[in-house]
Order: C-alpha cells, then structure tokens, then sequence
C-alpha cells in the first residue's frame, strides 16, 4: 500500500491506551496527497489522542504511521518535522517575545544544516534569504503589516494565520492542523477558510481536526469520523451525514420501536 | 585612566562578562545562580597555573575559560533535566560546593586567599569585555540565537520545529561557563589576589539581578542591569554625602552606606514597574520605531 505514490500520511492499525484504557483502537486510514481531510468525531473519540500519536506528541502501542512511505512512529517530535510533517496548535503556540518574522523563521529551523547555518549572523548575505523567504511568505497571505511587531500584541485571528504561515516555513508534506476555528467567531471562521484553501492550493496536504462541522464541509473533501477510538467512516464529505454509523454516533441510536 | 576611575571601569567590565556569562542560559529560560562559582574556577586556575607552574598569563586565562567550560557542560548535561526553583537550587548548590572545595583544599589557600603575582592591566580587560560583548551579540543574531530565544518562550514547541532543545541548552550553559572562567581568570591577574569571599553566592545573585532588572528578552539587558548596578551605587556614594539631610551629630553628613538601602529600594521599585526588565522589545521597537518615523 505504502508504494501507492499519491498516499502522503497513512496510519497501519495504530493502537494507543492510558493506564489500561484503550483510547485509540486499529485505527487505519490514508491521506491523499493533495487533499484536504478532516478528522471528526463525538468528545472523547479519540481524535485528538490521533493528532498526537501523528505529531509525536506521544507513542503508539501498536501500528505504523508511514509519511511518504516511511514509518515516523519510532521517531521524535522533531526529527518528524525534518521528514516534512507540521502542525499548528489548538491554542495558538506562538513564542510571545518574539516578532512575526522571527516567529516564522522559527518555523524555518527545520531545514537548517550544520553549523554555519547556526552560528553566523542572519543578516549575513548568505543568510538574508531566511528573513527574505519569510517576509515573501508572509506578503503572499497578506500579512505583511506587523513583521517587526512583538506577536504578544496582536489580534487572535491575525495569529492564528501566522502560527499556519509559520508552520508552512518548514515546507511540509503533511499540514496537520488542531481544530483552527476554535476561539474564532463566524467570520473569522469564513476568513480562515479561504486562508486554509488558499494554503492548500499551494499543494501543501492537511489534515485537520475540526469540531465546527459548516468549516468540514467547506474546507475538508475527505473526512474520517472515529468514535469511540475506532475509525467508523471514511469517504467523501458530502456523504458522511447520510451515513447511519456516523448519525448513530453523534444523535444515539434509533429508537424505531419505542 | 588609573585610580578611583580605572578601577570603576575595570569592575565595570568584569561586571558585563559576568552578566553575559549568567544572560546566555537566562535566555533559554534556565536561571544560573552559580554564576560566582564559575568565576571562582577560572580564578583559582589561572591563578594556580600562573603561581605554582610559572604558566604565561595567556595560558592560564584559557586553561581557566576552558576548566570552567567544561565543568559547566558536564554540570549543564545533569542539571537541565530539572526545570524552575529546582534549577535555580541545584546551580546554588553547585557555588556552595565549589566555596567548600576552595577553604579545604591547601593547593588553593583555604580561608587565606592566594597571591597570584603576575598582573594584567585595566585596559585589557576593558577591550576583552568589549570583544564579548561583541561575539555575544553576534550569537544572538544568529539562528542559534533565535532558537535561544524561542525555547525560552516554549520549549515544547521549539522541539516539534526542529530545534535541539537539549543541545541549545547545554551550549548556552557552558558557553556562559566559558564567560564566567574568562572574567574569573581576568579578575585574578588584575587584583593578583583572590579569596573565596570574592565569589560568594551573594555575587552569584547580583549577577542574576543584573540580568533579571536589565531584561532577558535582548541583548542588551545586561550591559544595562551591569552597568547600573556597578555605577548607580558609586554615583550614590557621592550623592548621598551631599545630601542636605539627616545631620548626623559630628559630620553633618548621612552615612554613605545608606546607598544600600537607596539602591534596594529602586531595585523593588524597577521589579514592580519593569517585571521584564528594563529594556524589553516592545519597549526597544517603539524607541526605533520613533526613530524611524522622525528621519521620515
């Protein structure tokens, strides 16, 4: 399966538990390179103890997690970032202290070698680049306005963009992303939306862990719905409210003959 | 520039190196209250080197830098792992240790301090703070300095870009190691006497202050906080003679050694009104900021 070329992330029977408690069960599913797929479920279905097993936050027990082919299970969080996955933060992860470039050159880090990379000063010509990348990144988004501001200062939609552009620093394969329309109101929400397939049109693969189903449905062509830690659905978007498993799971189960 | 003055300035700048030497882990968010004790091994190499084995100044200043490089690095790889207070408890036991090892080993001098003959003059420690100062900067405004900056804001997240959390650490720690062992071995040859009492912890908490009352988020924090600190107390020495109040009996002068307690009180105030620092970044980008719209 993992020699299929258009497969970008895919999960082999992944298993997880806490303390005895079977969290994540023989989870598989596969994410097509340049689509956009959403990750859904009722609380507590697992979903987010998925995000993390991809982004190494933690382990798996059981079960492959192959990027392009390769298994990134056994690897840390930031070797994973080196191998092309990057993911963006529930609640927005930026370092307060630091600019908005500077924040999305941190996101360059990952594609740094050696030494001279590391030590000589960024304003160096060979080191302009960075800051110049950066800057040009953030001038595609249109968010070239603050680049020297502190990011502490600014407002929370504005962020949330940055913490994506940041994210996009380290050329990912795989974008994952943790429930971005959290904190944001209905228009922020629709903002994002265009941003996020604005960013996807660019060919960049997401994977995105959403709540907000109208922002699925907009955004996301493929959607997984887990609940319980087993995969229940996996298909189209449009048809994933049609399917009785995924209604039974978030409605609870008929009562026809109540 | 010799007496009262070439001594300020030679204080001045052990003070800047001592403050880098304490800012470099600072500012991956690791608080060093050894900074002393640092020194200390830098001192008491040099000055061993210098006295016992005849070594040339040179010589002894790097074998300093280096014995407190590597102790910081082997110190850095243990005591990282632990986080906050517990950091900030294990460097001062660290400074405790190495006063014990100095007052009981006879090599060393015990209580009675050591002589170390050969001297150095004011001027070049000046220039060597200076070219710290320098390469300081320089590191800071390259990635590693950005990667330093970004663990201290969130390490967790620096990790998951790619950065070696752990190896920045390490390198910020012992690289401040090397500082202190320079600005030790510096002091050594220029007092060409050295004691314990020259290192201990209440050293090591001026140092943090410099720091922590300066500002961590730029470079420049510690050459204000160093710079203050090592100044402000002496401009107070004079300030407080002259002060027309508080007539005590015979000189008709407050006692000098109120500048103390002037200095603490600003010390409280500066931590309640700047709880950052004095320079931060904010406030730094809207001093250029001004700048840049007044040459428009």
């Amino acid at each position: 399966m993992s020699a299929v070329p258009d497969i970008a992330l895919s999960l082999r029977h992944v298993s997880k538990s806490f303390f005895g408690l079977q969290v994540v069960t023989d989870v598989s599913f596969d994410v097509l390179r340049g689509q956009r797929t959403a990750l859904i479920g009722p609380n507590g279905a697992g979903k987010t103890t998925v995000f993390n097993l991809v982004s190494g936050a933690f382990g798996v027990d059981q079960g492959e997690i192959l990027l392009d082919g390769t298994n990134i299970a056994p690897l840390s969080p930031g070797k994973r970032a080196t191998m092309g996955l990057a993911r963006s933060f529930q609640n927005i992860r930026l370092m307060p202290h630091l600019s908005v470039v500077e924040n999305v050159m941190v996101g360059q880090h990952a594609r740094t070698r050696g030494l001279m990379d590391l030590l000589t000063p960024l304003w160096l010509p060979r080191n302009r680049v960075w800051r110049e990348e950066a800057e040009a990144q953030l001038r595609a988004f249109g968010l070239e306005t603050y680049p020297n501001e502190v990011t502490a200062n600014l407002p929370y939609g504005i962020r949330k963009k940055i913490e994506v552009v940041r994210a996009l620093m380290s050329h990912p394969k795989v974008l994952l992303l943790d429930e971005p329309a959290a904190g944001l109101n209905t228009r922020e929400t629709a903002e994002l939306k265009d941003f996020l397939l604005d960013v996807a049109e660019r060919g960049v693969t997401l994977l995105v862990v959403e709540h907000d189903m109208s922002l699925v449905r907009s955004l996301c062509d493929h959607t997984v719905v887990l609940n319980f830690g087993r995969k229940i659905y996996d298909g189209p978007t449009a048809e994933v409210q049609n399917d009785p498993g995924v209604l039974e799971a978030y409605l609870g189960p008929r009562h026809d003959a109540a | 520039m010799t007496g009262y003055l070439g001594g300020m300035l030679v204080i001045l700048s052990l003070n800047i190196i001592l403050a880098y030497a304490v800012f470099l882990p600072v500012a991956t968010g690791q608080l060093n209250l050894g900074g002393a004790a640092f020194q200390a091994v830098g001192a008491y190499t040099a000055g061993i080197l210098s006295a016992e084995y005849d070594a040339p100044v040179i010589v002894s200043l790097f074998a300093g830098a280096a014995v407190s490089g590597v102790i910081s690095f082997v110190l850095a790889l243990s005591i990282l792992r632990t986080k906050g207070v517990y950091l900030v408890l294990a460097t001062f036991a660290f400074a405790q240790f190495v006063s014990g090892v100095i007052i009981n080993v006879d090599l060393l001098g015990g209580a009675l301090g050591m002589n170390v003959p050969d001297h150095i003059d004011g001027p070049i420690i000046a220039v060597a703070a200076v070219v710290i100062l320098l390469l300081v900067m320089l590191l800071m405004q390259a990635r590693f300095g950005l990667a330093m900056r970004a663990i201290h804001d969130d390490d967790v997240v620096a990790g998951l870009m790619g950065i070696e959390v752990r190896i920045t650490r390490v390198a910020a720690f012992t690289i401040g190691g090397v500082l202190a062992g320079i600005a030790g071995g510096l002091y050594a040859f220029y007092f060409n006497f050295i004691e314990v009492q020259s290192f201990d912890s209440l050293s090591s908490v001026y140092l943090l202050l410099f720091v922590l009352l300066g500002g961590t988020q730029t470079v420049w924090g510690p050459l204000v906080g160093a710079a203050f600190f090592t100044v402000v107390p002496e401009l107070f020495r004079y300030v407080v003679a002259h002060l027309p109040v508080g007539h005590a009996a015979s000189t008709g002068q407050l006692d000098t050694s109120w500048r103390f307690i002037i200095l603490g009180a600003i010390t409280v105030l500066m931590m309640v009104w700047r709880p950052e620092g004095v320079v931060t970044r904010t406030g730094l980008g809207r001093l250029l900021h001004r700048r840049v719209e007044k040459q428009a």
